[in-house]
């Protein structure tokens, strides 16, 4: 089956709305298909990737964990919007550790999160053949 | 060229299917193929066959079942994701049998499937366009 480039936009907070959540469950079934797959945050979605999250009081399975298995599955190009970070006064500092271990590099554990502009941003969407936005 | 879309809202509450719907008649009319239509989020509610419109509105099933989009076995290729659907009310025959659920909403032109089939669209066809605020 033919390698293409899917990037998973997310827009929306982790809560409120169901896109976050079903944007995740596209991702991890996309893992079974070796694609070559990035995701971005931007816009409220940098807050799906904030630490620390607890969604006992509204009842909401708290799904935020689940991120931290994308190394697993060989998905580890995360980018986040610096700028709608900076707007929700946030910084990268807010964000969960989310790492992956580099095969090519005796396994060491690197980051998946990287902060870019979002100049760079829409240069590396331009590079995507699918781009899913939710 | 080979096109798949991707609708994420409902019918009726968002223009999104609408406009998805409005793209695919110009691409067929234009010589293009549409691979496969897929419905996500609350968008697998555009499959209901309980629909029922007012008499002088459009019926947002139908123009979908009357484009008629399907694969070489003549299965339809208005594909809506299972997990979605069952969330919401969303049920084929078999999905209610299985479920002990005594009715079943999908329309004849839709069929079920998962999520893979999204991902098999992005992988196939030439262009995946997403509807959806």
């Amino acid at each position: 089956m033919a390698t293409k480039k899917f990037m998973y936009l997310n827009r929306r907070s982790s809560f409120g709305t169901v896109y976050a959540i079903e944007s995740l469950e596209v991702v991890l079934i996309a893992a079974a298909f070796e694609q070559d797959v990035s995701l971005a945050f931007i816009d409220d979605g940098v807050y799906q990737i904030v630490e620390g999250q607890n969604a006992d009081g509204i009842g909401m399975r708290n799904f935020s964990k689940t991120f931290h298995a994308l190394g697993d599955y060989d998905i580890n190009k995360l980018y986040v919007s610096a700028e709608s970070l900076e707007e929700r006064g946030l910084s990268a500092d807010d964000l969960m550790p989310l790492v992956y271990e580099d095969e090519d590099d005796d396994w060491a554990e690197k980051p998946s999160v990287k902060v870019v502009s979002n100049v760079e941003l829409s240069k590396i969407m331009s590079e995507q053949d699918v781009c899913l936005s939710f | 060229m080979k096109i798949s879309i991707q609708i994420n809202e409902g019918p009726y509450q968002h223009q999104a299917s609408d406009t998805a719907y409005q793209f695919a008649k110009a691409a067929i009319e234009k010589g293009h193929e549409i691979f496969r239509v897929f419905f996500y989020h609350d968008g697998v509610n555009n499959a209901s066959r309980f629909t029922l419109p007012p008499q002088d509105d459009r019926n947002v099933i139908n123009q979908w079942a009357e484009l008629g989009i399907k694969n070489a076995d003549g299965e339809p290729e208005l594909v809506v994701c299972i997990a979605a659907a069952l969330r919401r009310g969303m049920l084929d025959e078999s999905e209610a049998s299985k479920n002990g659920i005594d009715g079943n909403n999908l329309h004849p032109a839709f069929r079920i499937s998962g999520l893979g089939q999204l991902i098999e669209a992005g992988i196939q066809s030439d262009r995946l366009v997403v509807f959806g605020d």
